[in-house]
């Protein structure tokens, strides 16, 4: 093969844990070669969560709210003792999350921390997330509602799944003095409108002037105005600082439905810095391999249009998902398997046992519990309870023990892991 | 506390409760039907949807397969609405019982049903979906049936006709006796919690397979004892049609021996699981790797095709050895059905009818409502054996592909489309609230679904729940925090059908769907800022 690359480092997966590993690595000097297919990062919400909420033990107790997710760790670790946060020190969360904030600040997509607490923050459904670290654009949102003052809400005709009314009819108790409007957006020409469309559509300023003349008149006694996360696509904070300014009350965003614009925004967003900062990046592309014998390196090819490439790498680091990404496949007859190592998966005994009959069960589904179990070092293990390679290592959703969906910790475990998968096989280099 | 009179009391929403208020109907008496649930919630919602030639029973039970060939043509007359006409072929391959294949085309004759022989070849290239390994193959006059369409249609022109009603969410709270006449039936609205009584002249017990409860509430000291035997039957829905025709296994009865086209989609069946209790059916994992296994030897690509649905219904079979507690195959008991006149215990205004069939629906309620009508003293003979059903126009919305039609013809260019797998307009969603407004004051998803194609495709409604429910605050129809209990009812009803097929694709897009519903939303909470459930580890 022509085009062999040589590298310290290989990422498979380009979701949250595979971008935030790549940052990790950059900025430790380790040459990186990162694919996979980005799709599931566009779903994201643009939330990070670290914990949001425990589950409950028993069928008729109900999961637990977590406003503190730091002084919460105590509760998961008795709960799910294998839970990936068990490896990773509270402090080592917050230098993870404080470098990838920066990096995504530098790149025009500032978070903002909670400190100790988490933020709660209005869904498009009209009920409250808790959250540690959200983008500055949905700031202004969580302070309105924690302080209680008044707020409009704004709909756009066209764009579904986000009704005013609606997050102020199901709010009214926690939030009393939210008031819904629906207007159409300046400029569309009636019909769907879809939320990338509105943000592209934002970046300009006369758009902006627009809306906000159209949304001006329904200002009166509030002191925030709320939009659905369409507020720019490249700098939202600019957008959202103008609107804020034309309007004369600080504005934020609300989430929509996936695929939403701070998904897509991350995407981009890393799509275009990693390379910048050395990544050898190649998006939906395919890496794939098998596991060499101890002393040696890996040697893994990159498939996809156009580009067929082998790479060499002394490391890998496996951050590939779960179903929506692709790094697990649930199969009727094989049960949950692992799709690029085939490696050990804990999971149930048998497809029975994947899902509990109630959808909402407060326990949720042993299913998302599924995963890679891994050592100290964040190493797969095998069967036998040894690492399967010394230089491959894994890290994000993943892993098992974790139900990154009930437990509100998929930002958290991906960047958390990310970071001290990085550390270790670094120091093993 | 509520008080209302009507002629007829009919217990059960389903193909037969309708049916018998249609019936009645057209011999001049109104009536109510008092439904727990939905229309359809039991075995009329959770079959095949599949028109009988009667080629089933032929084998073992000749008076059921004659009835059902007897209903099947006057059905495709009268309703041609509710009935594709896709045909049916019965098939055996390598190994089946070749005496069973050699005797059926004599027991058809002897049923009176069509059959001609199909060489496996032609049958094969009628049916790309068929075995290599097939061995024989007969054409009978099977059709499917949309059994929503066909129970709405039925409720519709009994209310056009004489003012009939339904009492849907209703359940029945308990009888009360004067003198061998049940003199009031005590009601209660299972969403609210208020109660009503109602003063019929005649009471019909159409429960289905919850006919036995029904009957036990009216005189537990006498005992109305009804001897049934709850059967659970479950099957899948796959993502694409697999076949034109149904497609039946040429074999006595078994589990995966059936597959009927629904619309865009098939329907692979069935189990047979006795069950104690009509309230615990529930489809299992293991009954849906048992119909996979054994539709694969009839059609391979049963075995590898995508499902996105996987649901139950429970046969109410009598238990023609007088007990219900029987533990055994309800394969062995009849699918003809019985009408109890309770009169032995006295009881001169009360009947059950129980057992049969979707396709004989429509001569259980002949029967019911002649027995009903001869202790009104009404002579008026039945016309349902005449009389088409009329097509609504509000009822044509379960018809798989229907919206999709329509979409294309004349959609607005601004109305959205809020389920985007079935192409479910928001002008449709507003008119079937138009049509529901009676009968729900307040509207859910639930209802939209049962009468609509939302939340039936791929995504199995986790995006178009949160859509429908968005245009429904956004029209007025929602206004407060009920909407919540209702997405997460709507949900939850999905689940119960996507969780034995959970594999492959749709586990892809059952994660996506709980990332969305509890990951983002919350809705695993039921009241997500009750203080008690907060941890504020202070």
């Amino acid at each position: 093969m022509n085009d062999m690359m040589q590298c310290d480092l290989a990422i498979i997966g380009t979701g949250i844990a595979g971008m935030a590993a790549a940052v990790f690595a950059a900025n430790r000097g380790l040459s990186v070669v990162q694919a996979g297919s980005t799709g599931a990062l566009a779903y994201t919400s643009g939330v990070f969560d670290v914990l949001g909420a425990l589950p409950s033990e028993t069928a008729g107790g109900r999961p637990t709210v977590v406003r503190k997710p730091f002084a919460a760790m105590a509760d998961l670790f008795r709960i799910e003792p294998g839970h990936p946060y068990a490896g990773v020190p509270a402090e080592e969360i917050r230098a993870a999350f404080a470098e990838v904030s920066a990096f995504l600040a530098d790149i025009g997509l500032p978070y903002q921390t909670g400190g100790d607490d988490n933020y709660r923050l209005p869904t498009p459904a009209g009920t409250v997330k808790h959250s540690w670290c959200v983008p500055e654009t949905a700031l202004a949102g969580c302070l309105a509602l924690e302080s209680g003052k008044p707020a409009l809400i704004v709909a756009l005709h066209g764009l579904k799944g986000f009704s005013s009314r609606q997050i102020a009819a199901n709010l009214a108790e926690v939030w009393p003095g939210l008031q819904p409007v629906s207007v159409p957006m300046p400029g569309h020409t009636g019909g769907e409108l879809y939320p990338e469309q509105a943000a592209r559509m934002l970046e300009t300023a006369s758009a902006r002037k627009a809306l906000a003349e159209v949304v001006a008149p329904h200002v009166r006694g509030v002191e925030a105005v709320g939009f659905p996360a369409v507020l720019g696509m490249h700098r939202p904070g600019d957008v959202t600082r103008d609107l804020a300014e034309r309007l004369g009350v600080p504005v934020f965003e609300i989430p929509t439905m996936p695929p939403g614009v701070p998904g897509i925004r991350l995407k981009e967003a890393f799509e275009s810095a990693l390379p910048e900062r050395g990544v050898a990046l190649f998006c939906q592309q395919k890496m794939s391999g098998i596991v060499p014998e101890p002393a040696d390196p890996f040697v893994l090819r990159i498939t996809g249009q156009p580009v067929e490439r082998e790479v060499r790498a002394a490391k890998v680091l496996l951050c590939s998902g779960r179903f929506l990404g692709g790094g697990l496949a649930a199969r009727q007859d094989l049960g949950i398997v692992e799709t690029v190592f085939d490696l050990a998966v804990r999971q149930p005994e048998s497809r029975s046992g994947w899902h509990r009959q109630d959808y909402f069960d407060p326990r949720g589904h042993p299913v998302h519990r599924t995963g890679l179990a891994v050592d100290q070092q964040f190493r797969p293990l095998a069967k036998d309870g040894r690492p399967v390679h010394p230089g491959l290592h894994a890290a994000g959703s993943i892993l098992a023990h974790q139900d990154w969906i009930r437990m509100k910790c998929g930002a958290g475990v991906a960047i958390a892991t990310a970071y001290k998968a990085v550390e270790a096989l670094r120091r093993g280099r | 506390m509520q008080q209302m009179q009507t002629d007829v009391l009919i217990i059960g929403a389903g193909a037969v409760g309708t049916g018998i208020a249609r019936d009645l109907a057209l011999r001049g008496v109104s009536s109510v039907v008092v439904e727990r649930g939905d229309i359809n919630s039991g075995a009329s919602g959770g079959n095949h949807g599949l028109l009988h030639s009667g080629g089933r029973y032929v084998a073992g039970d000749v008076h059921s397969a004659r009835e059902c060939r007897e209903e099947n043509e006057l059905l495709k007359r009268l309703a041609p609405q509710c009935i594709e006409e896709c045909g049916g072929l019965y098939v055996a391959v390598a190994g089946d019982d070749e005496r069973y294949i050699a005797d059926f085309p004599g027991w058809c004759e002897a049923a009176g049903i069509q059959t001609q022989s199909v060489a496996p070849a032609d049958a094969r290239s009628m049916e790309p979906a068929l075995s290599e390994n097939l061995i024989a193959a007969y054409t009978l006059p099977d059709a499917s049936l949309d059994p929503f369409r066909l129970s709405l249609e039925n409720l519709a022109h009994a209310k056009a006709l004489a003012g009939s009603t339904l009492l849907t969410r209703t359940a029945v709270d308990g009888f009360e006796l004067d003198r061998g006449r049940i003199a009031r039936v005590h009601l209660k609205d299972m969403a609210r919690g208020e109660t009503r009584t109602v003063e019929a002249s005649q009471v019909i017990n159409a429960a289905g397979a919850w006919a036995g409860r029904v009957a036990g509430l009216v005189n537990s000291r006498v005992g109305t004892s009804i001897p049934l035997l709850c059967s659970q039957g479950t099957l899948l829905v796959t993502h694409d049609r697999l076949s034109e025709r149904v497609i039946h296994r040429l074999r006595p009865p078994g589990d995966g021996d059936i597959l009927v086209p629904g619309g865009t989609v098939s329907i692979l069946g069935t189990t047979s699981v006795t069950i104690p209790d009509p309230d615990l059916a529930r489809p299992s994992v293991r009954e849906v790797d048992v119909n996979l296994t054994n539709g694969a030897e009839m059609a391979p690509i049963l075995a590898s095709t995508r499902y996105v649905r996987a649901y139950c219904g429970v046969r109410p079979l009598l238990a023609d050895d007088g007990s219900s507690e029987a533990d055994r195959d309800g394969r062995s008991a009849s699918r003809g059905f019985l009408l109890f006149d309770h009169e032995n215990v006295g009881l001169g205004n009360f009947c059950s009818v129980v057992g049969g069939k979707l396709t004989t629906y429509r001569l259980m309620a002949e029967q019911t409502v002649d027995l009903v009508c001869g202790r009104l003293g009404n002579s008026t003979a039945c016309r349902t054996r005449e009389v088409p059903l009329p097509v609504m126009d509000a009822c044509s919305w379960t018809e798989p592909g229907r919206s999709a039609k329509v979409w294309v013809m004349g959609h607005a260019s601004d109305d959205e489309i809020l389920c985007e797998c079935e192409l479910v307009s928001a002008s449709a969603v507003d008119g079937l609230l138009q049509d529901c407004r009676d009968i729900f004051p307040d509207p859910d998803l639930q209802l939209l679904g049962k009468r609509s194609r939302i939340g039936k495709g791929a995504c199995q409604g986790a995006f178009c729940g949160l859509r429908v429910a968005s245009h429904l605050y956004d029209t007025g129809a929602l206004s407060s925090r009920r909407g919540l209990g209702a997405m997460r009812v709507f949900f939850q009803e999905r689940f119960k059908g996507q969780r034995p097929i959970l594999w492959g694709a749709q586990m892809v897009q059952s994660e996506l769907a709980e990332a969305l519903h509890c990951g983002l939303l919350g809705l695993e909470f039921p009241a997500p800022e009750s203080p008690e459930v907060e941890l504020s580890h202070e």
